[in-house]
């Protein structure tokens, strides 16, 4: 059962390679922000595969509080973003 | 048996995060990559959050992982729908290919609004209520 | 009235989130959620006897699942897309006219959309919702409007009014 887990997390792990990619070479300034909110959400899941596994609470705690920093972070990028014009 | 199916759950909430990755890599423009993503990685994590709960049923883990779910859901979507709408804002156009976009002629009005105003008016995100 | 609403709500929150019943846990969820309240409650814009009312849980609950099977269906749509070789899409912005009046039910409304087949809310202005679609079959607005908004109208407007 645990190697099942353990397989889990490093394709988890593996994604999140997937979104640094896009945040590297993100054409626009939009794709690295996109990047980064998805990654968000990609931790979460990990959080709760390894509470899963070694059975400890306090691990999913640390997956709650980091959705909301994300989702404010999140924002805060999209705010910006709204103020300012690209220019050509 | 509970934990078999709360393994299948995981399982199956993995397969659509990659379902997700790939499209953040594949697609062309910013807006296919936000939706492709922002679908398959939610229902993802809600699948992984599900497996939690079954296995371990009305414990403090199992609670907790299913109050992350719909805190989970506000907090994609609304993240979502302003990173479309600054990106629009900001000035990145759809897709060459694209087929319609009414949006345009709206952004158009708002920022002539705007000029008069001389940013009185920085409209504020509609969803976030 | 709607001040009491708002602070047992968060309590209850709270609960859940510690999930334990201990005096000290209690006192210090108690003074979290009296100053929430305090600086917090005027935002909190619900009548309070709509809480109270059985039919609208009910109808909730149904949302629920029809929601659910929507979303698996959504990607599924998007995992065909992905994996095609040829990326089958056609995208483009599409403006919808709103039937539902309340904050909260257009705030729902958005976010199911977001979630479902292929749509996702970039704008909400006045009465018109504009939303990027990323396979555009009909440019006919009564066709696509029933098409996307018209599965989940109904039951927002028996949940939320």
């Amino acid at each position: 059962m645990s190697t099942a887990y353990n397989i889990f997390l490093y394709l988890l792990i593996a994604m999140c390679f997937m979104c640094l990619y896009r945040v590297i070479k993100g054409p626009t300034i939009a794709d690295r922000m996109v990047g980064i909110d998805i990654m968000g959400i990609l931790v979460v899941g990990i959080t709760a595969i390894i509470a899963v596994k070694t059975g400890q609470m306090f691990v999913l705690d640390i997956g709650i509080a980091w959705i909301i920093l994300s989702f404010i972070a999140t924002l805060t990028l999209a705010k910006y973003l709204g103020r300012n014009k690209l220019n050509e | 048996m509970n934990e078999t199916i709360g393994l299948i759950l995981i399982s199956v909430g993995v397969l659509f995060d990659l379902f997700g990755c790939l499209g953040l890599v594949r697609f062309p423009d910013v807006y296919n990559r936000l939706q492709s993503a922002t679908k398959c990685v939610t229902l993802g994590t809600w699948c992984i959050l599900l497996g939690v709960f079954v296995c371990y049923g009305f414990t403090e883990i199992g609670v907790k992982a299913l109050i992350s779910i719909p805190l989970l859901f506000f907090a994609a979507t609304v993240a979502a729908h302003s990173l479309a709408r600054g990106a629009y804002h900001y000035g990145f156009r759809l897709w060459g290919k694209s087929a319609v976009d009414e949006y345009e002629k709206e952004v158009k009005q708002m920022e002539a609004g705007m000029d008069n105003t001389e940013g009185a008016a920085s409209g504020d995100a509609s969803g976030s209520a | 009235m709607r001040y009491f609403a708002f602070f047992i709500l968060l309590m209850g929150l709270w609960l859940l989130f510690t999930f334990r019943v201990e005096a000290d846990s209690l006192i210090v969820g108690g003074i979290c959620a009296a100053v929430t309240t305090a600086i917090f409650g005027k935002y909190f814009q619900v009548r309070v006897r709509c809480l109270l009312e059985p039919a609208r849980y009910f109808w909730a609950f149904l949302y629920l699942f029809i929601f659910s099977w929507e979303c698996l269906k959504a990607n599924l749509d998007v995992a065909y897309r992905v994996l095609h070789p040829k990326l089958p899409i056609n995208p483009g912005i599409v403006k919808i006219k709103l039937n539902i009046q309340s904050d909260i039910g257009r705030a729902m409304l958005a976010n199911s959309i977001t979630m479902t087949p292929g749509t996702i809310t970039v704008d909400i202005v006045e009465d018109h919702i504009f939303i990027h679609w990323i396979y555009v079959s009909t440019t006919d607005p009564e066709v696509y409007s029933k098409k996307i908004c018209g599965r989940f109208e109904t039951y927002i407007r028996r949940i939320f009014e």
